[in-house]
């Protein structure tokens, strides 16, 4: 393992920073990274590099591994959101898993990927760090995958299921070793679509932190994927959370799919019934006609400076088209403003199918 | 949004294979649809938790429990209810925790295998996010008496909280119910026991919930149900009081307390709460004065507030739900409130089609369901046909030229018209001229019709997978007979890939349109018919299909199979060296000229039989089956009577030519030999191997038949050849009912003779193993034993999964010389005639076994057509069904890619 150092962090230590800075302010995660890579332009050979000039998939598009590729690009974009205002930023792994990068053939780059990934994130924390003093973290990223362990892709046999949950545990475990030893502070479960997928990638956090030894506070993120209310895999916002909450997460929230407009009632059903720190992270309005979003900073900064206000959030930041303009918006916007007090909630068993089920007693 | 909020929990236990025989008699038919009804039937009668328990000795439960839990989540209105894992065995209950994605409870854990099993199990429960029963049973023993259930109780609450972490108010107890009333004296207090554990439980263990399996309580009473109710009422009414707060109930059940006959209710609470001696007695004398006695019953009402919607929502709703109660009259209020009938097709009907297709589109409703819905849509549609024809005689458009003509049929194979009819009605409303060629349509008469109405259009149909293929094979004749109309698809299974991938390039004369819905069908047709629109349209349409076949090339190329050398890398490696193959009594071929059909009869596998007749079941089980034994019963006993006169009155013969031959394997393919030099090579047969990329940690090997025997080199081996027919006067048979218009018979006779030929091969193949190659020469295998294949060696025939080439059988006839020996013939596409004939290898290795080659890639192909001495293109075609990529899109591509 001496191509890849183990450089984890202290999860008590960064446990304690995180937990006393959200009690006397409202935290700032960063914005999009494919925005800003789309900024690049970047052609194939770009995407391709020297290292898989020869590669036998086309590699455009596949903006995770640009980690890779162009790292300078990449460490640039994190320094950019920490200069913007954020405390936290995301890896640029959303599809670093196995699973994720089959589609590239790249099953066997996860661990390395990760491991980048983190890296890079935590070079430009440093950075960061050393120019202000403040404390920056890096939130190791899990996507959702390409694929759902509760939903069929194939109608005509609904039983039938791409993959199972301990693929995806596999899969997870991986990526949560390469983030891990790559530097992360936190594990940031994302863009839930399926929390059959979250309950497998929690798992593997968990037990990846039993088998080195350590615990980083963990982040949960769903996906209302449209305005029916629910995530793609089914669920209203208060069954999401009753289906997670067993992970203890630090945070729970809502990213991507919908504006900070669409998704404020979301938000504020998990702000009512979660006993822990709430999280959104919109995306930049809903796409135009042609599929860009073009909110602009000020606008998603007053609505995401509302959640703030009306109590609702304890971390904001942006998804899907939000730029280091809007994240500096935002925190402008939040600055001051105390965060959400986390409710005590009646001990009751609470279950879940796709909808909420609470016991009186 | 509201969560409901619960003081006792009535948890569903129909959809529990050992509370319900009709639910385990469901899962062990596989019949999943059904059995999905019965838990949707629980939830909307008010279950709000739903048990599901596989535990039966002949499945296999963990199978099954996997099935239907994901079988369920793609039901939203059953899914959205939590669900309880009900297993005796862990591995089931782990299984079933990893397909739900909500929080559900897992029944049960306890310490019956000691704390360490307990503590570590808890702590997978924990991991997975589920709430847990504990049953009181320890390493001693089930807790029976109130001072055992305690113990045990508090001891798992104390490791649960302090030790495992466990939340408190995730864990319920289930201190056990166990039946009262049974005659055994110590038995009469195990109702106060439980209802005194729950008491102490809920006082001294914050948080903990207790349930319990209400319906042991009564087993002495086992057949009368109104008993059984009242005694499941009275104790759930002083359980509950103190604090039992989740029961397993058939929740629409159970009589209200105070309803139940004052007499009855006495009885019960004297056995329950244990207070008199002879309260057993009593109620055993009493009982059968109340059996089928008015229980007030509570009723199964149906929630009937959609009714109040507006009709839009209302004609939605009955689309959905496959209603059909009120179609016509919501159909007649949504015409009235219309300026025209045709816009209740175009306007509600068609909006709740569409909400019907986004559900299907998404996973949440499935096929069954929209056929349901497509019933109701028809029966909507034929109430407004009248109201429609009037509308066009008032208008006068009767007389109008037609805007154009189209022919629409549903493809053959496929019976489904409903999607077709309403597009049929929808055109002519729009004044097309419809001709409407009905359901299972061959390509040839859609064809011929075209031709002779000379139709602008033609519109293809079909709901089932294979009319896909179909459809594409219409599209090609349509080529190649030189028609130039466009053709439009449609249906439930079609879809805009398939028809760019598949269809379109096999039509380059005319254009190929897909028709999302029946909405779409005007707009299509007209601009597909108008002078202006038709160029750019088509156009248009083109640069789409080729977008899209290309998106699709790309996906399915990243979908790669293993290169065919790691495949024979991983080929399957029998131990040569420690086995010695048999060696056949003769070599040579062998020719039986008229076997006894008599013989036969015994070793007939009936259930596919039943099939033919898509009578789904097992036999003989089928014949005493709820939904088809009485019309099982009728063919079974027509079946036996033409039977016995096929067999008794010679109508059929039997012949079968069956060849052993010395055989080595080379590289993936067999070298037959003349003798046992093994010199001269008399014949080749080539085999496909699996290529299919598995996981890792799942390294099964890649199989051919090739690897069944051994190498040349390693130790000499033997393969055998057959063809049995009991055709031989069949065509004359099916003529003679034929002529006299008896097709019943026809078909039957038809169908008996496949079943002799299966069991001809099936007795020969006996006859190979124990006498012919004789390696089983004390086989003793019963007929079932036969059926099911419980022997040694198999018998794989060419065009079957293990060796898909059909073209096999060219070498298997030359080398047994069939067409002279016993007079079967091959077709052009090597179909065997007369079609009651079996052909096959015998391989005798005892690892043998069937297995399905699966899709192949393209280098096994072209190493295929080599050992073949095919072009590549000759091993496309024959291999089609298997290829794992599109042949014509590859050479398109690379046409123009030159």
């Amino acid at each position: 393992m001496t191509q890849f150092p183990h450089r984890h962090a202290d999860g008590a230590e960064v446990l304690a920073a995180l937990t006393k800075a959200a009690a006397e302010r409202i935290l700032i995660l960063d914005g999009a990274m494919g925005t800003m890579i789309q900024r690049y332009k970047f052609s194939e050979a770009d995407f391709r590099g020297e290292r898989f000039a020869h590669w036998t998939h086309d590699l455009k598009g596949n903006n995770d591994l640009l980690i890779l590729t162009r790292p300078d690009v990449v460490e640039a974009i994190h320094l950019e959101y920490f200069e913007a205002g954020s405390d936290m930023v995301e890896t640029n792994t959303f599809s670093s898993t196995s699973i994720a990068q089959a589609d590239y053939g790249m099953e066997s780059l996860a661990y390395e990927l990760n491991y980048e990934g983190a890296r890079l994130a935590k070079n430009a924390a440093k950075r960061a760090e050393a120019k202000d003093g403040r404390p920056r973290f890096v939130a190791g990223a899990f996507g959702p995958t390409n694929r759902t362990a509760s939903i069929s892709p194939d109608v005509n046999n609904p039983g039938y299921r791409a993959t199972t949950f301990d693929q995806l545990r596999e899969a997870y475990a991986d990526e949560a070793r390469g983030l891990i030893d790559g530097g992360s502070d936190i594990m940031l479960v994302e863009t839930i679509f399926d929390t059959l997928n979250a309950k497998a990638a929690l798992m593997a956090i968990e037990e990846v932190f039993e088998e080195k030894g350590l615990r980083l506070p963990v982040m949960i993120s769903g996906t209302i994927t449209d305005l029916s209310g629910r995530t793609l895999s089914g669920q209203a916002p208060e069954a999401f959370w009753y289906s997670l909450r067993h992970a203890k997460p630090f945070s729970i929230g809502l990213n991507c799919a919908l504006g900070a407009k669409e998704m404020r009632g979301h938000i504020q059903a998990l702000a009512k019934v979660a006993d822990t720190l709430v999280c959104a992270y919109p995306n930049a309005g809903l796409p135009n006609e042609f599929g860009l979003y073009d909110e602009s900073p000020e606008a998603m900064a007053a609505m995401v400076g509302e959640f703030a206000t009306a109590g609702l959030v304890n971390i904001v930041g942006g998804c899907c088209g939000s730029t280091p303009d809007h994240i500096a918006a935002i925190a402008k916007a939040v600055k001051g403003v105390k965060p959400r007090a986390i409710p005590a909630i009646e001990t009751k068993l609470r279950l879940s199918g796709l909808e909420a089920f609470e016991f009186a007693a | 949004m509201n969560t409901p909020v619960a003081s006792f929990i009535n948890i569903g236990e129909r959809t529990n294979v050992t509370g319900s025989a009709k639910f385990r008699k469901l899962i062990t038919n596989g019949d999943y649809t059904a059995a999905l009804d019965v838990a949707r039937e629980q939830v909307e009668s008010g279950a709000q938790i739903l048990d599901v328990n596989m535990d039966e000795g002949l499945l296999d439960s963990e199978h099954a429990m996997v099935t239907f839990l994901n079988l369920m989540a793609a039901e939203p209105d059953i899914a959205r209810v939590p669900v309880m894992v009900d297993s005796s065995k862990w591995e089931v209950i782990e299984a079933g925790l990893k397909c739900v994605q909500g929080k559900s409870i897992v029944n049960s854990i306890s310490m019956k295998e000691g704390e360490e099993k307990f503590i570590e199990q808890a702590k997978k429960v924990r991991r997975y996010g589920a709430a847990v029963v504990v049953m009181a049973f320890d390493e001693v023993g089930q807790a029976d008496t109130f001072q055992r259930k305690i113990e045990i109780c508090e001891r798992a609450y104390r490791i649960l909280v302090d030790q495992v972490g466990f939340p408190p108010e995730d864990i319920i107890f289930d201190p056990n119910v166990f039946a009262v009333a049974t005659g055994i004296e110590e038995h009469n207090n195990y109702g106060v026991d439980f209802i005194e554990a729950t008491k102490w439980i809920r006082q001294n263990l914050p948080h903990a919930h207790v349930s319990g399996g209400v319906s042991n309580l009564s087993f002495a009473f086992r057949g009368n149900e109104p008993v059984r109710a009242a005694m499941h009422s009275v104790f759930l009414f002083h359980a509950i009081k103190v604090g039992m707060d989740m029961g397993i109930v058939n929740a629409g059940a159970l009589p209200v307390y105070d309803e139940i006959d004052p007499e009855l209710r006495e009885l019960c609470e004297d056995l329950i709460l244990n207070r008199r001696s002879d309260s057993t007695e009593r109620m055993v004398d009493a009982a059968a004065r109340f059996k089928g006695d008015g229980v007030a019953q509570q009723d199964n009402k149906k929630d009937m507030s959609w009714r109040e919607k507006p009709v839009g929502e209302r004609l939605t709703h009955s689309l959905v739900h496959g209603i059909t109660e009120f179609i016509e009259q919501d159909t007649e209020e949504a015409r009235q409130q219309a300026a025209r009938p045709l816009h209740v097709i175009e306007g509600p009907l068609m909006a709740g089609m569409n909400h019907v297709g986004d559900l299907f589109g998404a996973g949440k409703m499935f096929l069954p369901q929209v056929v349901k819905s497509a019933r109701v849509m028809k029966q909507a549609v034929a109430y407004l046909q009248p109201f429609l024809e009037q509308e066009k005689r008032d208008m006068g458009l009767v007389d109008k030229p037609a805007a154009g003509k189209i022919l629409m049929a549903t493809v053959k194979g496929d019976v489904h018209d409903i999607g077709k009819n309403i597009v049929g009605v929808v055109l002519q409303c729009n004044n097309y001229e419809v001709i409407d060629l009905g359901v299972m349509v061959p390509a040839q008469r859609i064809l011929d019709e075209a031709r002779k109405h000379n139709v602008d259009i033609i519109g293809l149909s079909g709901l089932i997978t294979p009319s896909l293929d179909e459809m594409v094979h219409v599209a090609a004749e349509m080529e190649r007979e030189g028609f130039s109309v466009p053709l439009m698809i449609g249906g439930a299974t079609t879809s805009r890939v398939h028809t760019a991938v598949k269809i379109h390039p096999n039509y380059h004369r005319g254009q190929t349109v897909y028709v999302l819905d029946a909405s779409r069908a005007v707009g299509v047709a007209s601009a597909l018919l108008s002078e202006d629109q038709r160029g750019p349209y088509i156009a248009e349409i083109k640069t789409e299909y080729a977008k899209i076949a290309e998106a699709h090339l790309r996906g399915e190329q990243a979908k790669l199979r293993m290169p065919l050398a790691d495949a024979r890398a991983n080929r399957l490696k029998l131990d040569w060296e420690g086995y010695a193959p048999p060696k056949p009594s003769f070599t040579g071929t062998r020719v039986y000229e008229d076997f006894d059909l008599a013989d036969l009869v015994s070793a007939i596998d009936w259930t596919p039989f039943f099939q033919t007749w898509e009578l789904k079941g097992r036999y003989p089980a089928i014949l005493d089956d709820d939904k088809y034994g009485e019309a099982a019963r009728n063919l079974f006993k027509d079946a036996q009577v033409m039977l016995q006169r096929m067999v008794g009155e010679k109508w059929l013969t039997a012949r079968a030519v069956v060849g052993l031959w010395p055989a080595n394997t080379v590289g993936d393919d067999i070298a037959l030999y003349s003798d046992e030099s093994r010199t001269q090579e008399i014949g080749r047969l080539h085999t496909l191997r699996q290529q299919i990329s598995r996981r890792e940690g799942r390294e099964r090997a890649h199989i051919a038949l090739a690897d069944y025997v051994a190498p040349v080199g390693t130790k000499p081996d033997w393969i055998g050849c057959f063809v049995v027919t009991t055709g031989i006067g069949e065509e004359v048979l099916a003529k003679r009912f034929e002529d006299a218009k008896d097709d019943y018979s026809s078909i039957l006779a038809k169908a008996l003779a496949d079943r002799l030929a299966e069991a001809f091969a099936e007795r020969m193949h006996q006859i190979v193993r124990k006498e012919l190659w004789g390696y089983a020469a004390d086989e003793t295998a019963s007929a079932e034993e036969l059926i099911l294949e419980q022997y040694r060696g198999i018998r794989p025939a060419p065009g079957y999964p293990a060796q898909p080439d059909h073209t096999e059988k060219d070498t298997l006839f030359r080398l047994l010389d069939v067409e002279r020996a016993i007079g079967v013939t091959l077709t052009e596409s090597r179909a065997m005639w007369p079609g009651s004939s079996v052909s096959g290898l015998y391989l005798a290795h005892p690892d043998s076994a069937y297995f399905g080659v699966g899709k192949v890639e393209r280098d096994q192909v072209e190493d295929y057509a080599r050992r073949k001495g095919w072009t590549v293109e000759e091993a496309e075609r024959w291999l089609a069904p298997v290829l794992n990529y599109d042949p014509a899109i590859l050479r398109s591509m690379s046409e123009a890619a030159e």
